[in-house]
């Protein structure tokens, strides 16, 4: 089992192919992967309920567990009491926690 | 125990997206915690340390340049060198020399070298890991 970090800067609503990195997320969890998702920047907007919630949903579903970075939320007034169900918060600190710990990672 | 070392690979120049504070915001993470990091800048990343930045006012809201205090990434750069120093690592900055000459972006302040994308490979060899932060 390898141990992935995906971090997506990018909005939904913006590019169409965040999905298809949630895809990548969603699959390599599947195939018996540890993989973390780490939204930043504009990344961070579907951790609110919305129309494009459903890619982060069905992410922390697949078993992949999905972080979204505390101060992106907070430059967004996204209150983390408003994230929805299987997305928690947390800080930058555990992208650097996990380059030191040798996980292949992704940014798009 | 080995000090651990990150490389970052950069692409984009200063002022234009937030990948770049993003990227700083990782660097000075791994600068507080002692680690060796490495910074290849290549393509207009390589603006991030031009030591020929300076701050203008803001006439909009009529503020003269103390008071507006724009912000200069060459500065955030300098301060990364002194933090990783301070806490026992070192930021090795390199900037790409193509992507320098192409653009004229030879002055840059002091600590930041020249190299050539073998640089890269070589960084990323010697480090436990690497994370290339591509533009758009």
């Amino acid at each position: 089992m390898a141990k992935y970090l995906l971090i997506e800067s990018r909005d939904p609503f913006d590019s169409n192919d965040c999905a298809h990195f949630c895809l990548l997320a969603e699959r390599l969890a599947a195939a018996g992967n540890d993989v973390t998702f780490f939204p930043v920047q504009n990344g961070v907007l579907p951790a609110r309920s919305g129309a494009q919630s459903k890619l982060l949903a069905d992410l922390a579903a697949a078993g992949v567990v999905v972080l979204a970075d505390s101060f992106a939320l907070a430059e967004r007034g996204i209150c983390t009491d408003k994230l929805i169900a299987g997305v928690a918060a947390a800080p930058l600190d555990i992208v650097v926690d996990q380059l030191a710990e040798g996980r292949k990672a992704i940014w798009h | 125990m080995a000090k651990t070392t990150l490389t970052f690979a950069l692409m984009d120049p200063p002022y234009e997206d937030a990948r770049s504070t993003t990227a700083l915001r990782l660097v000075d993470i791994a600068a507080r915690r002692g680690y060796n990091v490495n910074v290849f800048a290549y393509e207009g990343a390589v603006f991030l340390p031009f030591a020929l930045q300076k701050p203008h006012a803001n006439a909009v809201h009529g503020l003269d340049v103390e008071a507006e205090d724009h912000p200069q990434t060459r500065e955030w750069v300098a301060a990364l060198i002194k933090e990783c120093e301070r806490n026992g690592g070192r930021l090795d900055w390199l900037n790409c020399g193509l992507c320098v000459d192409e653009r004229g972006a030879g002055d840059s302040i002091p600590g930041v070298r020249r190299g050539t994308p073998a640089d890269l490979w070589k960084m990323a060899e010697e480090s436990d890991n690497t994370l290339v932060i591509a533009a758009k």
